[in-house]
């Protein structure tokens, strides 16, 4: 019941969220309407990490590997096809074969969590370096050359499902990448609220006990690994639509880590946490840059130092038990304890 | 011939110098209630883990009605039927009470027959008060219930529970050998206890471990007044 209650509510912020997002064409200009598209992809991109070690259990050092090979993939095929369409579907259909195979060694090669995490990262620097070294003639793909550390410029942009001859404008790609970002959070919610969200919640508390009810936990965790790694193809495919470009750098180091600290300052274990945190770091940092008196890192360094001693569970969950503590509070009697226990 | 519900031939682990289990040839019958004694460090988690496949023997078999299941994973073991409520607790600490079994349920089971079989669970052990709370701040008598009451929705036919009684008070002890007395009309259970009082309670008959071995098999009556029981739970004689 209090499931239904939370999702309700999800579904009325959503529409808001919607609504604000089909209607900032007429009041922001579009260097901002571009601006904001880029966020939108990465919160994307934060949701796939927020899900997969929040509710799964699993921290990926390396979730640029599947953004990575999603916006290559993208990219390739665009070039390759000449419509977005198809090349969306690879965008997100290579990156989950990479992570069922690479989950799948890792999950029943039963290796521990911090492995995981080295695994990952390791994975995500080779595959900077293998890209990086493909510059020239060489390597190309089809008509599509990967062009090593310059990456592959003029990439096609979307266009209209079944007419390449229709390409987005920027107004309409930020409707479609900001309304992209509200159906991958319901999405997730749905999951999340179903017999599998609700058993990959159990393995992460408890992995023992789930086995010993008869859940295989490995399958589990490569499902959710597969599907983190489909939503961060997917967000690879909106990044690459954003600037029509994409290069080596999309698997750097700097990126893996920023999507960590996006989560942890969001909240785990919530799904709005990791967007409200990618969004409002990515905005800090933008500002910082164009003020150009401070060094960005060293302030989301300090930010990220300041969270973790003071924050710990981050903004949503902290902002959650605020509004529950004040509601307990106002009506002690008759305050619904269920409602406590809603996740968001 | 009949076959045993679980049977152990040889069952030995070995973890470097220590055997942990050594040699156990351990007979349940079908719908059996058994009682596992024996001193801290006897062997009897080990045994258990053995059992439920946390742990893989070094030597030995394990037989569940014929079948083999020596070396199979636990959610392998899990789906033949044999459940467990181990001695450290292992519940999903952030989940409600109510989820906690809920999921146990699911396991065979429809979403909304998970439900009902969770409810009725609930009313049975008399958790439905406490459904709604997060099963980390329970106190520990309590978190032994709903670890009893998540294997229970798991609807096993043959129930391990390792020192079940634990931290509880005497008047929760006395439900709990109430309630193995209700379970063991239909199921079998093997239960490791240290309190005598709870032991004398509930057995029929008793398997004594001792350094991993079995002691001593037999009534409860005489098991408890055997001498070399006593002595290992003193602590002298047979270690030399
Ligand atoms: N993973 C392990 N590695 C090494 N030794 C172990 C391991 N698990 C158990 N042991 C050893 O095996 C022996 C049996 O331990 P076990 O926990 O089975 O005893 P127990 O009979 O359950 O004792 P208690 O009544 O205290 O719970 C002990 O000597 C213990 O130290
Ligand atoms: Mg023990």
């Amino acid at each position: 019941m209090h499931q239904l209650n939370g999702m309700t509510g999800a579904l009325i912020g959503s529409a808001i969220v919607a609504i604000a997002i089909l209607t900032a064409p007429l009041y922001v200009d579009l260097f901002q309407i571009m601006q904001l598209t880029v966020f939108a992809a990465m919160a994307v991109l934060a949701l796939s990490l927020g899900f997969i070690w929040g509710y799964g259990g699993i921290l990926c050092f390396g979730q640029t590997s599947f953004f990575g090979l999603g916006a290559y993939a993208y990219a390739v095929a665009a070039i390759n096809f000449g419509d977005s369409t198809p090349a969306i579907a690879l965008a997100i259909l290579i990156p989950v074969i990479f992570a069922a195979l690479l989950g799948y060694f890792m999950i029943y090669g039963g290796i521990s969590d911090v492995y995981l995490g080295v695994i990952t990262l390791t994975v995500s620097l080779i595959l900077f370096n293998l890209v990086n070294s493909t510059a020239g003639d060489f390597y190309k793909i089809g008509d599509a050359r990967l062009g090593g550390f310059n990456g592959i410029p003029g990439v096609p942009t979307f266009n209209l499902p079944g007419n390449s001859g229709y390409i987005l404008s920027p107004e309409q790609a930020w409707m479609v990448t900001g309304i992209a970002l509200i159906l991958v959070y319901l999405g997730l919610r749905v999951l999340i609220a179903s017999s599998f969200g609700r058993i990959i919640i159990a393995i992460r508390e408890n992995e023992t006990r789930a086995a010993l009810l008869g859940y295989d936990p490995r399958i589990y965790k490569l499902i959710t690994f597969m599907i983190g790694g489909a939503i961060a193809g997917f967000a690879g495919a909106l990044y690459v639509n954003w600037g029509a470009f994409v290069s080596p750098t999309i698997f750097a180091l700097g990126l893996s880590a920023q999507i960590i600290i996006w989560v942890i300052i969001g909240g785990r274990g919530t799904l709005i946490g990791p967007v409200i945190g990618c969004l409002l770091l990515q905005w800090l940092v933008t500002e910082i840059g164009a003020q150009q008196a401070l060094d960005a890192n060293f302030i989301l360094g300090a930010i990220l130092i300041v969270f973790v001693l003071l924050v710990p569970k981050g903004i949503a969950p902290t902002l959650r038990d605020l509004v529950m503590a004040r509601l307990a509070r106002d009506k002690p009697m008759t305050a619904d304890t269920t409602t406590v226990k809603v996740k968001t | 011939m009949n076959v045993p519900l679980l049977q152990t031939s040889g069952l030995t682990i070995r973890f470097g110098g220590v055997t942990a289990v050594d040699q156990v040839d351990f007979t349940l019958e079908e719908a059996e209630l058994r009682c596992l004694i024996g001193p801290n460090g006897a062997g009897k988690s080990t045994f258990f883990k053995l059992l439920t496949g946390q742990l893989r023997p070094t030597e030995g078999h394990v037989h569940l009605r014929g079948r083999d299941i020596s070396g199979a994973r636990p959610h392998e073991i899990a789906r033949q039927g044999v459940g467990i409520k181990t001695q450290v607790p292992n519940v999903f600490n952030a989940m409600t009470v109510q989820d906690n079994l809920w999921i146990a349920a699911r396991h065979k089971h429809t979403p909304a027959f998970a439900t009902d079989l969770t409810d009725k669970i609930l009313t049975d052990l008399r958790l439905t008060q406490i459904a709604n709370k997060e099963v980390g701040q329970l106190a520990h008598g309590q978190r032994q219930w709903v670890e009893i009451g998540t294997v229970l929705a798991g609807e096993p036919e043959l129930i391990l529970l390792d020192e079940p009684a634990a931290g509880m008070t005497h008047e929760e002890v006395e439900r709990t050998a109430d309630l193995i007395q209700e379970i063991n009309k239909s199921r079998a259970l093997v239960v490791v206890e240290h309190d005598m009082q709870f032991i004398k309670m509930i057995a029929k008959t008793v398997t004594v471990l001792h350094q991993g071995a079995v002691l001593i098999e037999d009534d409860v009556a005489r098991v408890l007044e055997d001498a070399r029981v006593r002595d290992v739970y003193l602590g002298k004689g047979l270690a030399a």
